[in-house]
C-alpha cells in the first residue's frame, strides 16, 4: 500500500483523513502545517500527498511550490484539500504544482475514491 | 462503517472549533485596537476550517453560516472592504452564535435558531445579496451522446504536477470502450527530448453511457495543463441524464456526544517525549539494580549508592513530569477577558486598557478551571469600582484610559497571578463607615490599611453606593477568597488611594502534591505548607509580649502577631511549652498572620496530599494527610483554617 | 476470606442460615465481628493522632495508601485501655465503602453461626452498650456477643463530633 504525507492544521480533518487511510491499509504520516511537511518530506519519499490550502507558518500553496523544487517530488501526486468557495484557490494551487483537488466535505469514501484515482 | 469511525473525531472538532473561536474573538479584539493584517488571516483560517470541518462532520447548517463569515473576512483580506468597528461586532457576535451552535451540537439539539438564522441575514446583507439555494445549473445541449470524441493534448509541463495521462485513461476506461491514438506530431528531435516533459498528444474515443460531465469531471485536474475537445460522436436526443455511476457518499451522521466536558486533556508531544524518554532511564536504572539481587557483596556498595541516587531522581523527574501533563497554560483563562473588558467598558462609558502578561505560564487543569470565576469577579470589580469615569482621570491628572493588568508569574513553588488597575484605589472611609453599621468594627478601632483593606473579604461586604448590575451580583469578595482557598491557594491585596490596587492571588503547583517544612510537635509530626510560611525563627524573650487573657504576642518585624501554641491546638502531649525553647512558624493564611509553636523543624518536603475525609471526616485547621518515608501518616497543616479555628475558640 | 453463603444482614430476623465472624477478644468477654466486613488483621502499631477527635479515635494509620482511623474498642465501650500488648490487634474493618481499624485485645477464631442460634441480648449488664451488639449467641458453652459493626463510627460519632466542636463544624460549612 501506499506511503500518504496527510498535511492539516486542524487535528479533527487531519485525525479523520489519516484514520481514513490507515484503515485501508495506507502508511500515512501526519504533518500540521507546510513547514512541518516539508520536514517530514525531506526525509522520506510519500508516494501521495494530501494538503489543506489554508495552514498556519506555511500554507498549503507554499509547501507545494516548495516540494516541487524537490527532485525526488517531481511527478508525484500532491492534492489540495479545499473548499468549493474558493475555485481561484485550486487555480493556485494547480500553477503552484498541484496534481489535483478534493473538495471539502468530503466522507471517507469520497476520500478512498479519490486516493484510489491518482495511485490507480 | 466508515462513519463510525469518524465519529470519533467529533469531539476533537468540537474541541479544537471552540479553541479556534478563541482565537477568532481575541483576534478580532485586537483588529479592533488597530492590529495588522496577519490577525485577517489568522481569523480567516479559523473561520475556513470551522467551515471544512463542519461541512465534512455533518453539521451542514454549521457550514453554511460560517461560509457567510469566511466570505465577509475574504474581503476584508483581499482588502475590498475596510475594517471598521461595524465588522468588528458582527463578527464578534458570529462568534459567540458559533458557540452557541456548538453547544447545541454537543448536546444534540437543532443548530439554526432565529439569532442564528438573523445573523446569517445580517452578514449577507453586508456581503451585499441576499441567501438565495444555488441554481441548478442549466442543461446544455449535447451533454448526452453514444460516443465521444475527445481530443487531448497535454502541456509539456503537465506530468511534473503528477498528472499522470495513464491514470486519466484509466478512469476513462471505467466509463466505456475506449480506444487511444497517440498524436507525435509535437515529437522533438531526439536531442531535444527532455524525458520529464510530455511531447504527446492523444485523440480517444469513448464508447458507452457517459455524460460530458462526467467524462470533463476526469480532466478536472488538468484543465489548464492541456488543450481538451470533448464533442460527440452521436448525440442522444431528449433523453433523461442517467444518474451518476458513483453514488454521492452520504455526508457521516452526526454521533450523539456526550457532555460538553470532555475531561480529557490535550498534552504536547513533547510532553509525552520527555515522558518516554525519563521510563527509559527509569528502566536501566532498575536494571542496573536488579544485578545485586542476585549476588552482592560489600565492594559493591558504592555502586548500589549510586544506584539509588539515580533511581532517586528519575523518580522525582517522572513525578515532575507526570505532574506537567496536567498543567496548562493560563492563557486559555486569560483570553476571556478582552472581550469582557471591552463589553464592560463600552457599557459603562469607561476607557481601560487591557495587559495580559505570562500567558504562557501553566497551572494544574484542575486550578486553571476554577480560577476563571475569581479572576473575573476581580477584573469586574477593577472596572466597575476601581477604574474612574474619563473625565474624572482626567481631572486628578491621569490618563484618560485606565489601565488594567492581569500577571502570571512563577515565584518559589507557587504561581501568583496579579490583577492590578490604576484606578482611585479601596475606598477607606466607604469601607469603615460600612463595617461600622454591620458592626464588624467598633466605633474607636484605630485599623492600618491592610486591616481596612481585608474588611472586604468579610461574608455579603459590598460597598457600591449603589449596586451597579454587574458586581452588585451577591458574590463577594468572601467567595473569591474562599474559592482561591478551596484551591490552597491565598488571596491578598495591596491599595494606594488614588493610585490603584493589586490583588494578589498565589497558587500551588499543583493539588496533587506541596512542598512542605515538616514540624514536630511532640510525638507527632506537622507537615506546614511552604506556601503559607513567611519565616521561622527563635523566640528572644524580649520579642515576646503576654497580654492580659493569657494570649501571647511575638513582635516580627513592624507587628505583633499571636503565638498559636499548636500543641494546645492540636492536643499533643509531651510538646515544647515555653516559646523560647521552641520555634516560631511566622505563617500567613488569609491574609491573617501569626506565629506557630513548634518544637523544631526536621526538614523540608514534598507531599503527597491524602483526603482524610475519603475514610474519616473533615478536621479543623488540617487539610489532609501524607504519607512519610517510613509509612507512617503526617497530618498537613491548613494554615488559614488553623486561624479561623483559633479566632472562634478565643471568641468562645 | 471470601465466604460464599451470603451477605451480611442488619437484623437478626431475617439473617441466613449460617454467617461468620471473626471473633475477638475484649476485656476478658468474646465478642464477633461480621466477616465480610473484615479487611485484613494487623499487628498492632502507634498510629498518628489526630486533633478535636473523641478519645477512643486513636488517629489515623496508612493502609497502603489510604488514609484510615483507627477506634480503640476498649475506649469505645467505656472500657479502660490496659498495656498494648503482644496479641493486641487492628482489625479493619469496612462499612458503607468506608476503612476503619478496631483495636482488640486479640482474635482468637472464625465462627459459624447460623441464624436460629442468636438471640436478642438482654439487658443483663453487659460491659458493652448493647446499642452496638447484634444478639448473642453461644459457641461451645461460650456465650459470644455479635457487634453491630455499622454503628460503631457512624452516625452518632459524627452528631456528637458536631455537637462537640461547633468550630470544626463552622470550618466545614464555610469550606
Amino acid at each position: 500500500m501506499a506511503r500518504i504525507l496527510a498535511v492539516d492544521d486542524s487535528v479533527s480533518m487531519r485525525g479523520m483523513v489519516a484514520f481514513t487511510l490507515r484503515g485501508a491499509g495506507h502508511e500515512v504520516t501526519e504533518a500540521e502545517d507546510g513547514q512541518l511537511a516539508l520536514d517530514a518530506a525531506r526525509g522520506s519519499t510519500f508516494d501521495l500527498v494530501l494538503a489543506d490550502v489554508n495552514m498556519p507558518v506555511m500554507d498549503g500553496i507554499a509547501m507545494v511550490r516548495e516540494l516541487r523544487t524537490m527532485a525526488q517530488y517531481q511527478g508525484v501526486p500532491i492534492l489540495m484539500l479545499t473548499t468549493e468557495s474558493h475555485t481561484d484557490k485550486k487555480m493556485e494551487g494547480k500553477a503552484a504544482g498541484a496534481t489535483g483537488w478534493l473538495v471539502k466535505p468530503f466522507d471517507p469514501d469520497q476520500l478512498l475514491a479519490t486516493v484510489k484515482r491518482v495511485l490507480g | 462503517m466508515a462513519s463510525v469511525g469518524v465519529a470519533q473525531f467529533h469531539q476533537v472538532f468540537f474541541e479544537e472549533s471552540l479553541e479556534g473561536l478563541d482565537v477568532m474573538e481575541s483576534s478580532l479584539l485586537a483588529l479592533d485596537e488597530g492590529g495588522d493584517s496577519e490577525l485577517v488571516n489568522t481569523i480567516f483560517r479559523a473561520a475556513h476550517s470551522i467551515k471544512g470541518g463542519s461541512a465534512t462532520f455533518g453539521f451542514p447548517e454549521m457550514a453554511a453560516f460560517t461560509h457567510e463569515a469566511e466570505s465577509l473576512l475574504d474581503e476584508l483580506r483581499d482588502g475590498r472592504r475596510a475594517i471598521d468597528g461595524t465588522i468588528v461586532e458582527l463578527l464578534l457576535r458570529t462568534v459567540d452564535c458559533l458557540r452557541g451552535m456548538f453547544a447545541r451540537a454537543q448536546s444534540g439539539q437543532p443548530l439554526n435558531n432565529a439569532e442564528a438564522e438573523s445573523l446569517r441575514g445580517q452578514m449577507a446583507a453586508a456581503l451585499g445579496r441576499k441567501i438565495e439555494p444555488k441554481a441548478a445549473p442549466s442543461r446544455r445541449a449535447g451533454d448526452h451522446a453514444d460516443a465521444w470524441r475527445i481530443d487531448f493534448r497535454p502541456h509539456q509541463g503537465m506530468l511534473a504536477g503528477g498528472n499522470d495521462p495513464l491514470r486519466l485513461f484509466r478512469e476513462l476506461a471505467a466509463l466505456g470502450e475506449l480506444q487511444v491514438q497517440p498524436v507525435l506530431d509535437r515529437l522533438p528531435p531526439l536531442a531535444a527530448l527532455k524525458p520529464a516533459q510530455c511531447h504527446l498528444g492523444w485523440v480517444l474515443e469513448l464508447g458507452g453511457p457517459a455524460t460530458r460531465d462526467q467524462i470533463a469531471a476526469v480532466f478536472d485536474w488538468v484543465e489548464d495543463e492541456c488543450e481538451l475537445t470533448i464533442e460527440p460522436l452521436h448525440v442522444v436526443a431528449d433523453e433523461p441524464a442517467p444518474a451518476a455511476g458513483v453514488p454521492a457518499g452520504k455526508p457521516p451522521a452526526a454521533a450523539a456526544v456526550h457532555g460538553a466536558e470532555s475531561g480529557s486533556v490535550r498534552v504536547s508531544i513533547d510532553k509525552i517525549d520527555g515522558l518516554i524518554d525519563l521510563v527509559g532511564e527509569l528502566v536501566i536504572t532498575q536494571s542496573m539494580l536488579d544485578q545485586f539481587r542476585e549476588e552482592f557483596d560489600t565492594a559493591k556498595l558504592a555502586l548500589l549508592q549510586q544506584g539509588l541516587t539515580q533511581l532517586a531522581r528519575h523518580t522525582r523527574e517522572l513525578q515532575e513530569s507526570v505532574m506537567g501533563v496536567r498543567m496548562l497554560p493560563i492563557g486559555s483563562v486569560f483570553n476571556r477577558f478582552p472581550r469582557l473588558v471591552r463589553d464592560l467598558t463600552q457599557k459603562l462609558g469607561k476607557q481601560v486598557k487591557l495587559e495580559l502578561v505570562g500567558e504562557q505560564t501553566e497551572l494544574d487543569k484542575t486550578v486553571l478551571e476554577k480560577i476563571g470565576d475569581p479572576l473575573v469577579h476581580l477584573v469586574r470589580n477593577a472596572i466597575d469600582h476601581g477604574l474612574e469615569m474619563p473625565d474624572r482621570r482626567r481631572a486628578v491628572g491621569k490618563a484618560q484610559t485606565g489601565a488594567l493588568r492581569l500577571e502570571a508569574f512563577h515565584r518559589g513553588g507557587n504561581i501568583v497571578v496579579e490583577v492590578s488597575d490604576d484606578g482611585a484605589g479601596l475606598n477607606r472611609e466607604a469601607i469603615v463607615a460600612k463595617a461600622l453599621q454591620r458592626g464588624l468594627i467598633a466605633s474607636g478601632d484605630q485599623l492600618s490599611d491592610e486591616q481596612v483593606a481585608e474588611l472586604i473579604f468579610q461574608p455579603g461586604f459590598s460597598t457600591a453606593a449603589v449596586a451597579t448590575d454587574l458586581s452588585g451580583r451577591g458574590v463577594g469578595m468572601d467567595v473569591v477568597r474562599r474559592n482561591v482557598s478551596d484551591l490552597g491557594g491565598a488571596v491578598a491585596i495591596r491599595t494606594r488611594s488614588g493610585h490603584g490596587t493589586v490583588f494578589t492571588i498565589t497558587l500551588p503547583l499543583t493539588l496533587a502534591i506541596i512542598d512542605g517544612l515538616t514540624a514536630a510537635v511532640g510525638r507527632e509530626h506537622y507537615i506546614v505548607p511552604l506556601v503559607s510560611i513567611i519565616e521561622s525563627v527563635q523566640a528572644r524573650p524580649e520579642t515576646l509580649h503576654r497580654v492580659t487573657g493569657g494570649g501571647e504576642l511575638f513582635r516580627f518585624r513592624d507587628e505583633y502577631l499571636p503565638v498559636l501554641r499548636l500543641h494546645q491546638l492540636f492536643g499533643c502531649t509531651g510538646a515544647q511549652a515555653a516559646i523560647e525553647e521552641g520555634l516560631l512558624i511566622v505563617v500567613e493564611g488569609d491574609g491573617t498572620r501569626v506565629a506557630l509553636l513548634v518544637d523544631g523543624l526536621i526538614g523540608q518536603q514534598q507531599a503527597v496530599v491524602k483526603s482524610l475525609e475519603a475514610n474519616y471526616r473533615r478536621v479543623g485547621g488540617i487539610s489532609g494527610a501524607t504519607i512519610l518515608a517510613d509509612g507512617s501518616v503526617a497530618l498537613i497543616v491548613d494554615v488559614a483554617g488553623l486561624i479561623r479555628l483559633q479566632s472562634r475558640s478565643k471568641a468562645a | 476470606m471470601s465466604q460464599p453463603n451470603s451477605p451480611a444482614s442488619a437484623s437478626p430476623v431475617d439473617m441466613p442460615a449460617t454467617s461468620q465472624y471473626l471473633a475477638v477478644n475484649l476485656a476478658h468477654e468474646e465478642y464477633a465481628i461480621d466477616l465480610l466486613a473484615v479487611r485484613e488483621i494487623r499487628a498492632w502499631t502507634p498510629v498518628t493522632r489526630i486533633p478535636q477527635a473523641p478519645s477512643y479515635v486513636l488517629g489515623v494509620l496508612n493502609l497502603r495508601g489510604a488514609i484510615v482511623p483507627v477506634l480503640d474498642l476498649r475506649l469505645r465501650f467505656g472500657l479502660a485501655r490496659e498495656e498494648y500488648g503482644a496479641t493486641t490487634v487492628t482489625v479493619i474493618v469496612i462499612v458503607a465503602g468506608r476503612l476503619f481499624g478496631a483495636v482488640v485485645d486479640g482474635v482468637s477464631d472464625v465462627l459459624e453461626v447460623s441464624a436460629g442460634d442468636v438471640r436478642p441480648v438482654p439487658d443483663m449488664g453487659t460491659a458493652v452498650d448493647t446499642e452496638y451488639l447484634k444478639g448473642l449467641t453461644s459457641v461451645a458453652e461460650r456465650m459470644v456477643l455479635l457487634l453491630d459493626v455499622d454503628k460503631l463510627l457512624q452516625p452518632q460519632d459524627a452528631q456528637m463530633l458536631e455537637a462537640a466542636l461547633p468550630a470544626a463544624a463552622d470550618v466545614r460549612a464555610v469550606a
